[in-house]
Order: structure tokens, then C-alpha cells, then sequence
């Protein structure tokens, strides 16, 4: 049996295709990465090509409106920019955000968890201490003073250059513990079992018990966070934004959108701000429904019975 | 017809599924008498626990009672309204359920568990209220239970907690206890003081007992009746010292000789082949045809009826030994 | 109990250090004490000898020790825009922030008890299944948009209620409360619905979860074999050992709650610690910040710390385990 028929008879494929909040989920999630990675493609305009805004332009309605204009369907922004295409790019900053955090706070977490559950003692209780503390900070005050750190020793305008990376920096260490207790969790639960004491009988050393052997068997719930997290991490990218510490307005991101919409809210200019905000809302949304599917369905307890 | 504490007649219960109805009971009788013990023996699934709760109306979603009748005391209990169901309850008939670890609530005291039952059928005083769960405690035998009182359950043992979870069947003097298998989960030295105790009540309270075991051995020692349940039927009633002697019915014969002692010395146990069938795929014929050594072509065709065999205390459903 | 309590006092000591020395090394890296006090146009060599005097050439463990040192009697520094120390100035700011928390969280309390409870008791109402769709969309919903929509629908088409500001206050003994006066409370609305819908969605899943879970144990089923009235088994059986585990995450929540004021206070531009500390994060006001930093950490040693505490006491299992 090949890969691929393997797929197609798991448990996991079987279950995937009867559910179908799991599969509008997940269509629905691949066609909004598909579309914000072709951005420069399929959008209409480019946002960040200045030669094509005319700020004659700003502020139009959507084109079903009375003041609508067809060249922009849903309307634009205050500075003349098509916010349709403006959402394509913003929704790719926020999912490159995003997947980023989320890849840096697996990679702490997953380095902090597997050292302290495996060698365990002294260490593992010093690095689950300064989990657990931060774990008792809510992750937005982490990140939000993170952010406002790095934007004071920065400066403003050497912060907004480097926002993109910054941004995953901090919600990757505004996440990590929650990865760091999963990881150790399941190492603990695999340390003591047989194929581990095996390897260890044969002379493997350590590090390589540890990557090749218990590593493998603790990504189940790490791919089940992982999607949860992602969502997580898009909310927080777009709070930060939202707030003035994340994607300046000239990269915007979909908080850095709503944000610059939210003043025009008051003349009722209501679009510049709702539309990002929907379209913020399905994507964390579908990401949110898929990951309850997968966690439904990864659950081993429920795998097995 | 007068005088039956507790009449059970053809009780059916079933279970709404989304791809249809299942039966869990499948129209079965008894009787019992005041100061009467009936042991319904079966393995687990049988239906034996969902019979006790049916006789309170008490299964829990989404089966329901689906039709036969249960009357107490000359009561069709079918007919009543919830809430006098619910004077029934706890009142009239108590329940000891199989796990007292699980069956107490971990947050409230003893005293709590124990006058707000007797708060919800008597009009009575705290103070009263408190003598009779005190009265109670004593006569399950607690030790200082004055100061049990005041303890939550996890302060107990497991055999204490059971005491005073018979402590609180009785509460109300009820006339009928159902426990179901109240000595499962207990260690066999604390067993036997929680039967010896619910047989002494019954004599001197004058209570009826059903009391819902897989475990022969516990029922023999206990009861006066047997009735032997087998995937939601039951499939051989009698005394129980005639079934203990004599098992009639190839299950029950299995069932009494699958337990140790009740063999000549040296004869190995005997073993009942097979499992008993989950709900969804209960056999044809004779639920039991697929497990029975003395089965015939009949058996595999036509349900057999729980007939009479010898006068009117020993019935049997089985073609082949029933006759 | 009492080790207990005392274990639990010794954590947060310990914490709150870990606190206090991540804040002075924010403030020792980025911050300049000296500009906080004397402002920018003061001459280099000035400079120095005041940095002599205030101790800023001692080596660092010296001068976090100090910094802690004056922290416990309540000396956070000085605020560079605000010219007064940076205590006084989030002292002054507190209220509004506090009060917007404790109206919000009246909100949640009053809507997701009664909801969560009867979605549990009722999970195939049309009720329960409506509550059950919107909270699982609701999750998603940023709080910040939930806020704009408020104010575009309340504050700037209909004009009901009020969008900015914390409106008339009343001073008591120093502190500004908008409980008191009409325009205070209608201030109120929008920006504590707006945060309680953060937390509207997940309590009420929790609380429905852990009450199914609850009233399918044996305790209930023995409940209602004693023929109890059936709110007494919902409302005293079933609900207090639903509530144990709900208050294990209060206190997170509260704190997720405070977090999330940040977004609320400034979308509607309530005058308390969260938009105070956005400004010092546009004003580079460091000593402000640190102080922000560390107030914040001490409030969730304190939270977490007492919900630890009241759940020993509401769980007698722990009080036992804890007295022995």
C-alpha cells in the first residue's frame, strides 16, 4: 500500500469526510491562504504600488452602494486604496504572522518541553516553574508589553521596518509554555515505555533517543494545539495591530486595517473596518472549527475506543 | 391480588436511537411480597440494573418505559404525575446504588445528604430531621456517628460509605429497597456485613428487597427469590434454594457452575461459552440458543415463553429443559 | 490550611521577585532615569554627576536591590510626561479600569450562569442550540471588532448610548466612580459589554460542559432516587460541583479579562490603566511602563494566589489534603 491509499483508508480520512463542518472548515481555510499567497495575482490592485492610488478615490463605498464605484467592490480605504485587494494582502501578512509564531513558539516550546520531560529532576522543575509563571500572565499582557519593549529600544520607525519578524518573536514567546506543557506531558507519558527502554538497552545515546524516539510520539497533540495556536496567534497579531504596536498602515495586516478604519466608523464609513473584520473573523473561525475536528478526532482515547 | 408489595408486569423498556428503537427489557414480571428478598441475577447487560431504575422511572436518556406495568402497593406507579413519582422515590421506594465512592456528593456533609431527604418527605423540624438520620446512622451500625455527621463523604471508607448510603435508604422507612449490587465494589471481608445488614433490616422493618447481583453466591445467601435475567428476559424464576439445587435452565446452570464450591471437589468449574449479545444483535429464537449445549432447531426459531414447570414456583423459558 | 496558605505566600514572594527583576532590567536597559527627572536640556556633565548620586553607576544587583526595595514602599519611580511618580499616576487611572472590570464581570456572571445551567439541563432546546451556535462564532470575534460594531450601531446610528469616555463622575474619598451618576452608568454599557463578550462564549461552553458532565454522575442519579425536588438537584448538587472547576479558572480569566482592557480602553477611550499605558508606550515614558509592568504582575500573583486559597476553601478535599 502506498502513502497516499493508506491516507485514503485511515480512520482519520474516514472521519474527515463524514464530518462536514470539518471539511467546509478546511476548504474553506486552504482558499483564503491559496488567495492571500496569490494576492499579487488575483487582486485587483497592487496597495503597495503608490503609482496606482489616487486619493480622489478614498473613502468609496462598496460598489452595491449608491456612491459605489465598480473598479472597487468593496470600496476604499481613506487612502484611495481598493480595500478588497488591501484585505488579500493584509489577510497574507496575518497568516505568515501567524504560522510563523506559531512554527517559534512550537520550536521553543518543544526544545523547553522534551529537555525537562526527559532528563526531568532539577531541570525540568526549573523550566516548568518559569512556565508556570508566565503561563499565569495572560499571553496578551506578555505580548503587548513585549511589543512595547521592543518598541521603545527600537524606535518607532526601526520597530514598523522590522514589525514582520518582531511580531513573531513576541507572540512566539508569548505562547511558548503552552507548547512546553503539551510536549512534556506526553514525553513523561512515553518515557517509561518499553521501546524507549529498549533503545536505551541497545546504547542509543540520549539526544538521539530523544529526537528520534519519544519526538515523533509527542507530535499528536502538538499538531492539535498547533491549530488552535494559529488561530490564537492571528488574533493576537491583530490586537497588536489593532493597538499600534504591530503592522504599521503602510504593511498593513487585518488589525492594522481595522484599526485605520475604525476613526472613519464615525462618518460612516463603516466598511474600511467591517470587511477586514469578517474576513478576520472566518479565517480565525474555520482555523477554530478545524482544530475542535482534529482534536476530536486525534483524541487517543477516543482513536482507540 | 391484594397484598403484593410490588407488582411488575410486563415490563418493557427500550431505547430511542437515531437508527431506531432498541429493547433493554423485554416485557418481563415478578412479583414480591412485604419482607420478601428477590435476587435478579444476570451478567452485566442483561437489563438487570435498568429494571431496578425502571421501577422508579428513573432510566436515564434515552430510554424509556415503553410499556407493562409497576404498581406498589396496589399503585399503578405508571400513572403518576412526576411529582408523585417523586413522593415515591426515596420515600416509599429507596435505592443503594453499586459504588458508594461514586454515589454520595463530594461537596455536601453527610447530615446535608441525609436530611434533605428526609426534609423532602416529611414535614418535620431540623432538629427532627437530624434525630432520624442520627437514629439511622446508628442502626447501620456507624461507629460515633454523631460525628460522621458532620464529615464529608471522602472522610469515609469505602465500607463506611456504603453503610451510610443504606443509611439513607432507609431515612424514610421505605417499603421497598432496590439495591443494585451493592457489594461489587466493596473488598469481600466488608461485603458480607452490608448484606447480613440489608437482610436483618428487611426482617425487622419489614421491608421488601430486589436486590440487582451478577454474584450467585451473594444471592443464595440472602434472598428467598431468584430471577435469572438474560439479555433483557428473564429466563428461570423460582426459590432460590430450589435454583441453587437445581438449576434448570442450561444459563443458569452454567451460571451456578461457574462458581467455586459448587462442585465436587477436583471437578473443574465449568465455563458458560461465548458472550452474552449487546442489544443491537440479540439472536433470534432463543436469546441463548448460540451459547447453549442442549440447544435444538426450535430454539434457533421460536422465542420460548417463561412457563411454569413444577406447580407454580419454579418457571423456565427454555424448549428443551422446560418441559 | 494554614501551610497551605503560607506555601502558597512563599510562591508569590517568589514570583513576584521574578516580576520585579524582569521589570528593573527593562528599565536598566532601555529606560534614563535621569531625562525622566530633569528632562533633555540639562548638560552632559550634569547629567553624570546626578546619575552618580541617584546610584545609576552602581553595579546592577545593587541597584535592583534598591529598585525592589523602593517598590515595596510603593516608590516606582517618576514619570517622565506626567512629572509625578509613576504610582500616583496608575493609582489615579486604576478606577475606571477596575470599575469597567467589575461591571463586566457582573455581566458574565449574570449571563452565563443562568445560561450555561439551562443549556446543560436543556442541551436540545432551540435555546440552548442558538446560545451554543453564537458562542462557537463568538470565539472568533475579536473584541475590538465586537466594540466597533457596538459603537456603530449604538453610538452612531441609533445615538442611544454614549461611546467614549467614562462620562460624569462622583469622587469618594479619591476614588472617581461612574457608579454613581446616571451618565457614569450609561458610560458603562457599551465598553463592559463589549469585554464580557470575550468571555460570554467561553464560560458559558465551560459551564454547560462541566454541569452535563456533573449530572451524569451516580451522585445525581442518587439524587433523584431520594426523590429530591428537582432545583434542589440542579441548583445545590449538580451546581456546586460544577462551580469547583469553574473557579479554578476564574482567576486566569479575570486576568485574561484585564488583559483585554487594554483593547476595550482604547477603542472607547476609557480613562484607566490600559489606555494610560498605551499612551506611556507612545510618550516612551519607561519609568511608567516598568511601573505598569510590574503593578500588573503583583495583581496576578494576588489574583492567582487567592483563587488558590478560596478554592481550598470551597473544596474540602484540598482543605484536608491541605491541613495535614
Amino acid at each position: 500500500m502506498n502513502t497516499w491509499q493508506r491516507f485514503n483508508n485511515s480512520y482519520f480520512f474516514y472521519s474527515f469526510k463524514r464530518d462536514p463542518v470539518a471539511i467546509a472548515s478546511f476548504t474553506i481555510f486552504i482558499f483564503l491562504v491559496g488567495i492571500s499567497f496569490l494576492a499579487p495575482v488575483v487582486a485587483p490592485f497592487n496597495p503597495y504600488d503608490t503609482s496606482t492610488i489616487d486619493i480622489m478615490d478614498s473613502e468609496l463605498p462598496p460598489n452595491w452602494m449608491e456612491e459605489g464605484d465598480d473598479r472597487f467592490i468593496l470600496g476604499t480605504d481613506i487612502q484611495g486604496r481598493d480595500l478588497l485587494s488591501t484585505m488579500l494582502y493584509g489577510l497574507r501578512t496575518s497568516v505568515i504572522i501567524g504560522i510563523g509564531a506559531v512554527l517559534f513558539q512550537a520550536f521553543l516550546g518543544i526544545i523547553v518541553g522534551l529537555t525537562a520531560g526527559y532528563l526531568g529532576g532539577k531541570i525540568d522543575a526549573f523550566l516548568m516553574r518559569i512556565a508556570d509563571i508566565q503561563f499565569s500572565i495572560p499571553y496578551l499582557i506578555v505580548a503587548i508589553i513585549a511589543s512595547a519593549v521592543f518598541q521603545i529600544a527600537f524606535g518607532v520607525d526601526r520597530f514598523e521596518a522590522l514589525a514582520l519578524p518582531l511580531l513573531v518573536i513576541i507572540i512566539g514567546i508569548s505562547e511558548w509554555p503552552k507548547y512546553a506543557r503539551t510536549v512534556r506531558a506526553s514525553v513523561l507519558g512515553e518515557r517509561n515505555k518499553e521501546y524507549v527502554e529498549a533503545a536505551r538497552v541497545i546504547g542509543l545515546n540520549r539526544r538521539l533517543i530523544m529526537y528520534r524516539h519519544i519526538l515523533p510520539n509527542t507530535m499528536t497533540p502538538v499538531l492539535v494545539i498547533s491549530t488552535i495556536q494559529v488561530a490564537q496567534a492571528v488574533m493576537s497579531e491583530a490586537a497588536l495591530s489593532f493597538l499600534g504596536l504591530g503592522m504599521p498602515i503602510t504593511k498593513p495586516s487585518l488589525g492594522s486595517l481595522i484599526n485605520a478604519g475604525f476613526e472613519y466608523v464615525f462618518s460612516g464609513s463603516w466598511w474600511i473596518t467591517l470587511f477586514p473584520g469578517i474576513l478576520l473573523v472566518l479565517f480565525t473561525l474555520v482555523i477554530i472549527l478545524f482544530g475542535d475536528w482534529l482534536r476530536d478526532v486525534m483524541n487517543p482515547k477516543l482513536y482507540k475506543g | 391480588m391484594v397484598g403484593h408489595l410490588l407488582e411488575v408486569k410486563d415490563l418493557e423498556v427500550k431505547f430511542a436511537l437515531r437508527f431506531g428503537d432498541l429493547t433493554a427489557i423485554d416485557g418481563i414480571s415478578f412479583i414480591l411480597d412485604k419482607k420478601e428478598k428477590l435476587g435478579l441475577v444476570g451478567e452485566s447487560g442483561a437489563g438487570k440494573s435498568v429494571t431496578g431504575f425502571s421501577i422508579i422511572n428513573l432510566i436515564s436518556k434515552p430510554g424509556y418505559i415503553s410499556g407493562g406495568s409497576v404498581t406498589l402497593d396496589g399503585v399503578k406507579l405508571n400513572d403518576l404525575t412526576d411529582s408523585e413519582m417523586r413522593e415515591i422515590r426515596g420515600n416509599k421506594i429507596s435505592m443503594i446504588f453499586q459504588d458508594p465512592m461514586m454515589t454520595l456528593n463530594p461537596v455536601l456533609t453527610i447530615a446535608t445528604q441525609m436530611t434533605e431527604t428526609v426534609h423532602a418527605h416529611r414535614n418535620v423540624s431540623k432538629n427532627d430531621a437530624m434525630d432520624i438520620a442520627l437514629d439511622k446512622l446508628k442502626k447501620v451500625y456507624i461507629p460515633s456517628p454523631e460525628k460522621r455527621l458532620f464529615q464529608y463523604p471522602h472522610e469515609c471508607s469505602g465500607g463506611m460509605r456504603q453503610r451510610i448510603v443504606v443509611a439513607i435508604a432507609l431515612l424514610t422507612n421505605p417499603a421497598l429497597i432496590i439495591a443494585d449490587e451493592p457489594t461489587t465494589a466493596l473488598d469481600v471481608t466488608i461485603q458480607a456485613g452490608i448484606t447480613d445488614l440489608l437482610s436483618e433490616l428487611c426482617e425487622t422493618d419489614d421491608m421488601g428487597l430486589i436486590l440487582i447481583t451478577h454474584d450467585l453466591a451473594v444471592v443464595s445467601q440472602v434472598t428467598e427469590k431468584i430471577a435469572v435475567m438474560y439479555a433483557g428476559k428473564i429466563i428461570e424464576t423460582g426459590l432460590t434454594e430450589d435454583i441453587i439445587k437445581n438449576p434448570r435452565h442450561p444459563y443458569t446452570q452454567g451460571l451456578i457452575g461457574s462458581i467455586p464450591g459448587t462442585q465436587e471437589m477436583g471437578k473443574r468449574l465449568t465455563q458458560i461459552k461465548g458472550m452474552m449479545p449487546t442489544l443491537t444483535d440479540i439472536p433470534k429464537g432463543c436469546a441463548f440458543h448460540p451459547r447453549c449445549d442442549i440447544g435444538e432447531q426450535i430454539c434457533r426459531e421460536t422465542t420460548p415463553l417463561l412457563e411454569s414447570v413444577d406447580g407454580e414456583k419454579r418457571l423456565i423459558a427454555c424448549h428443551i429443559a422446560g418441559v | 490550611m494554614f501551610a497551605f496558605i503560607i506555601r502558597r505566600i512563599i510562591q508569590a514572594v517568589i514570583v513576584m521577585l521574578v516580576i520585579s527583576f524582569i521589570g528593573f532590567s527593562v528599565q536598566h536597559s532601555i529606560g534614563d532615569p535621569v531625562r525622566d527627572m530633569v528632562g533633555e536640556r540639562v548638560s552632559e556633565a550634569e547629567r553624570e554627576a546626578l546619575r552618580d548620586k541617584l546610584g545609576l553607576n552602581d553595579p546592577f544587583l545593587t541597584q535592583y536591590f534598591r529598585f525592589v526595595k523602593n517598590a515595596c514602599y510603593g516608590d516606582l519611580g517618576i514619570s517622565y510626561f506626567h512629572n509625578k511618580p509613576t504610582m500616583h499616576v496608575i493609582l489615579r487611572k486604576a478606577p475606571a479600569t477596575i470599575e469597567l472590570i467589575f461591571a463586566t464581570t457582573i455581566i458574565i456572571l449574570l449571563i452565563t450562569f443562568p445560561v450555561g445551567v439551562y443549556s446543560a439541563i436543556n442541551p436540545n432546546s432551540w435555546f440552548s442550540r442558538v446560545v451554543m451556535g453564537v458562542s462557537t462564532i463568538g470565539v472568533a470575534v475579536p473584541v475590538f471588532l465586537t466594540a466597533i460594531i457596538l459603537i456603530y450601531i449604538f453610538g452612531v446610528e441609533l445615538q442611544w448610548l454614549p461611546a467614549f469616555g467614562r462620562g460624569d463622575t462622583v469622587n469618594i474619598w479619591g476614588w472617581e466612580t461612574g457608579f454613581l451618576t446616571k451618565d457614569g452608568l450609561l458610560h458603562l454599557i457599551l465598553p463592559s459589554i463589549s469585554l464580557a463578550s470575550i468571555m460570554l462564549p467561553l464560560y458559558i461552553r465551560l459551564i454547560r460542559s462541566e454541569m452535563m458532565e456533573v449530572l451524569e454522575t451516580e451522585y445525581i442519579k442518587f439524587a433523584w432516587a431520594k426523590g429530591l425536588n428537582r432545583y434542589r438537584v440542579w441548583l445545590l448538587h449538580a451546581f456546586k460541583n460544577t462551580l469547583l472547576p469553574v473557579i479554578t479558572v476564574i482567576g486566569v480569566e479575570i486576568g485574561i479579562l484585564f488583559a483585554f482592557t487594554l483593547l476595550t480602553e482604547t477603542v472607547f477611550q476609557w480613562q484607566g490603566m490600559g489606555f494610560m499605558f498605551l499612551e506611556a508606550v507612545e510618550r516612551a515614558d519607561t519609568a511608567l511602563i516598568v511601573a505598569y509592568l510590574v503593578i500588573v504582575g503583583v495583581m496576578f500573583v494576588v489574583i492567582n494566589t487567592l483563587v488558590d486559597v478560596i478554592y481550598g476553601f470551597v473544596n474540602p478535599m484540598v482543605r484536608i489534603t491541605g491541613s495535614k
